[in-house]
């Protein structure tokens, strides 16, 4: 009986909490539960969440993927560059492309090198940095013909009432699912987040499986930076720091365990809306922006603490 | 394995071979000077070498915390956010109880939240990237919330003259970093707490159960971790003048950088302070070096990343656990 009680807190604790946060601001502040308040948050989470669904297959893996931010930098840049100068698809295809070769270049030297992820995702962090310098010159850039071009869309568009980045972070979130738990290779990212010896003892090839994950993290990131040029229309050279470590938050906020094997994306869907919505909410209730830093912590350690404590059937290790 | 442990095992050569193979942070550092000296004729020069110790010093004193914990087989994500906070506070609360009691403050708000991380290491078993993840963000809505976005500036700018201190050309400050690096090697190599920490990073479960107080000794080394980053802050203010809200920002990343070049490995136990002092030195000479090339700054950031890269494929090749 203890270990049903013990399984709906594992599965719905976290969603009961958010719930929880979500009535307690709702009744404070009044503009909180409106259709387009929520609509808001979510445009703002898009970019983050789109991120983060591919971030959670390399965590599956029991792996980190720090490079994020410093991608989406990169990947923003050429995007609202190559708009100037090769038009939009050209420019869309070119950043999807990108993405797909800097993931490759991460799962190569973690999946076949054999480097640890931490370390090389580091290295990447401040080389793909010093590549945005170095393609920029320093200086930003700004997509010329703001209000004419289509590209506009992914960002700052409305389809049946929905924002399109909205759409196109729901629709990657069905996707990612998907693939993670009615697919070959979503099967196989959790065996070898689960226990990697048994898993290539098993016939599968981890290094592929690994290296596949960090290119589905290029991909979603570039998907990301096609949003954040639209949204912003412009790139400096520092649009993307620090968001791998708010990608993270969510991703450990909803659940999924950096040991790997254990997580989904619906969970990611919702622990990076929850940072969404606490930020929200906090600047809603007149909290100055930074408090929802302080609050970002402590739901982190509470809610990853909780979250194992119910694993393990005791609070205290 | 086969390179440093075949059957010449024996004779000298081999065992200065194994010796360079070890400590290859060390052999790096030596060929970065040397090429530097070769291409720049300012590199070489008593003040430069002065201006390198100091301005390694700061990531080094990091990177002492951070070794130790590393050892352990944690990491601490905070410490950047742990400086700026020792920083402001050592500065704003002068005008109230003047200079020393708001350096003690300020180093004592390290001492504690490197014990409130060590504390939730322990008693959750979370793993310490996700807590210190959390104090990262958290420990820099501290700093907003007290300095409120402005940075603040000393009241009395005798502050900024307590470190300008020197012996020959090296300052206060990098004398400060080779004492501590110094008293926390012995620490490692001559303490039950230094060969428990070897133990704890080696097999938490066969140290538990040969009765080592594994929580509690973790608890000691993030306190440390968060002290020396309070260290840090106080003398970073001291050389600034000014406690800026954004100080310290991604240098947890520059002394994981740091630690992890000099040889420490993430999975714990094993490293040491001489790898560490190798792998600060070694990234204060590039970043000085490539600044007197008068490279562009995307120089630096790219070099960082490949040196990263290379030292762990050189780790990787030259030594495999257990081989040491």
């Amino acid at each position: 009986m203890g270990q049903t009680i013990n399984g709906l807190l594992r599965r719905h604790g976290l969603l009961l909490a958010f719930l929880v946060f979500l009535g307690g601001v709702a009744v404070n502040a009044d503009a909180f539960l409106t259709l387009g308040n929520i609509l808001d948050v979510l445009r703002q989470v898009s970019i983050t969440g789109m991120m983060a669904l591919g971030v959670t297959f390399v965590v599956l893996t029991g792996r980190l993927d720090l490079s994020v931010g410093s991608m989406l930098t990169l990947l923003t840049v050429i995007v609202v560059d190559q708009h100037n100068v090769a038009g939009p698809f050209l420019a869309i295809v070119m950043t999807l492309l990108a993405g797909l070769a800097l993931g490759a270049f991460n799962g190569l030297l973690v999946g076949f090198v054999g480097l640890n992820s931490l370390i090389v995702t580091l290295a990447m962090l401040s080389f793909l940095q010093g590549l945005v310098l170095f393609y920029s010159g320093g200086s930003n850039v700004n997509i010329a013909n703001a209000q004419e071009t289509w590209f506009k869309v992914f960002g700052r568009g409305d389809f049946l009432g929905l924002p399109v980045p909205v759409i196109v972070f729901l629709m990657g979130a069905v996707i990612a699912g998907f693939v993670l738990q009615f697919t070959t290779f979503g099967r196989r990212i959790y065996g070898v987040g689960g226990n990697e010896t048994a898993s290539i003892f098993s016939g599968i090839d981890a290094r592929w499986t690994v290296f596949w994950a960090y290119v589905v993290s290029g991909l979603t990131t570039g998907v990301a930076a096609i949003i954040m040029g639209s949204r912003v229309m412009g790139a400096q050279n520092t649009i993307g720091q620090g968001y791998e470590l708010t990608v993270l938050a969510g991703v450990i906020l909803g659940g999924t365990s950096l040991l790997g094997g254990s997580g989904s994306i619906w969970r990611t869907v919702i622990g990076i809306s929850m940072l969404g919505f606490i930020q929200n909410g906090l600047l809603l209730l007149g909290f100055a922006y930074y408090v929802q830093w302080l609050v970002t912590w402590a739901v982190i350690i509470i809610a990853v603490w909780i979250d194992l404590g119910a694993k393990r059937g005791r609070i205290f290790a | 394995m086969s390179v440093v442990t075949d059957n010449r095992a024996g004779s000298p050569l081999s065992g200065l071979l194994r010796l360079l193979l070890r400590n290859h942070i060390w052999v790096f550092l030596a060929l970065t000077v040397i090429v530097f000296s070769l291409s720049s004729p300012y590199f070489l020069t008593v003040n430069n070498i002065g201006n390198i110790l100091t301005q390694g010093a700061f990531i080094g004193i990091l990177a002492i915390g951070m070794t130790m914990v590393m050892i352990d087989g944690e990491i601490d994500l905070s410490v950047g956010a742990i400086l700026a906070l020792a920083s402001a506070l050592a500065i704003g609360l002068q005008d109230h109880m003047g200079v020393w009691p708001a350096v003690f403050l300020g180093l004592m708000s390290g001492a504690a939240l490197g014990f409130l991380n060590g504390t939730l290491v322990a008693l959750s078993g979370m793993h310490s990237f996700i807590v210190t993840l959390g104090g990262l963000i958290g420990i820099r809505g501290l700093v907003f919330v007290y300095s409120g976005e402005n940075a603040l500036m000393v009241p009395d700018f005798s502050y900024t003259e307590i470190p300008e201190i020197y012996l020959g050309p090296i300052s206060l400050t990098a004398m400060l970093f080779f004492a501590l690096a110094f008293f926390f090697q012995w620490v490692l190599s001559s303490t039950r707490h230094g060969r428990e920490t070897y133990a704890v990073g080696d097999n938490i479960e066969a140290a538990h159960d040969a009765g080592i107080n594994v929580k509690r000794h973790k608890i000691i080394n993030f306190t440390i971790c968060g002290t020396l980053a309070a260290v840090c802050g106080i003398l970073l203010s001291m050389r600034l003048g000014t406690a800026e809200p954004n100080a310290g920002k991604i240098w947890e990343l520059w002394t994981i950088i740091a630690v992890v070049l000099g040889g420490t490995r993430l999975q714990g136990g094993f490293g040491s302070m001489w790898m560490t002092i190798g792998g600060v030195l070694t990234l204060a000479v590039l970043r000085n070096g490539l600044r007197l090339l008068n490279t562009p700054n995307y120089v630096e950031l790219m070099v960082m990343g490949g040196v990263l890269v290379l030292a762990l494929v050189l780790d990787k090749l030259l030594n495999h656990k257990g081989d040491t």
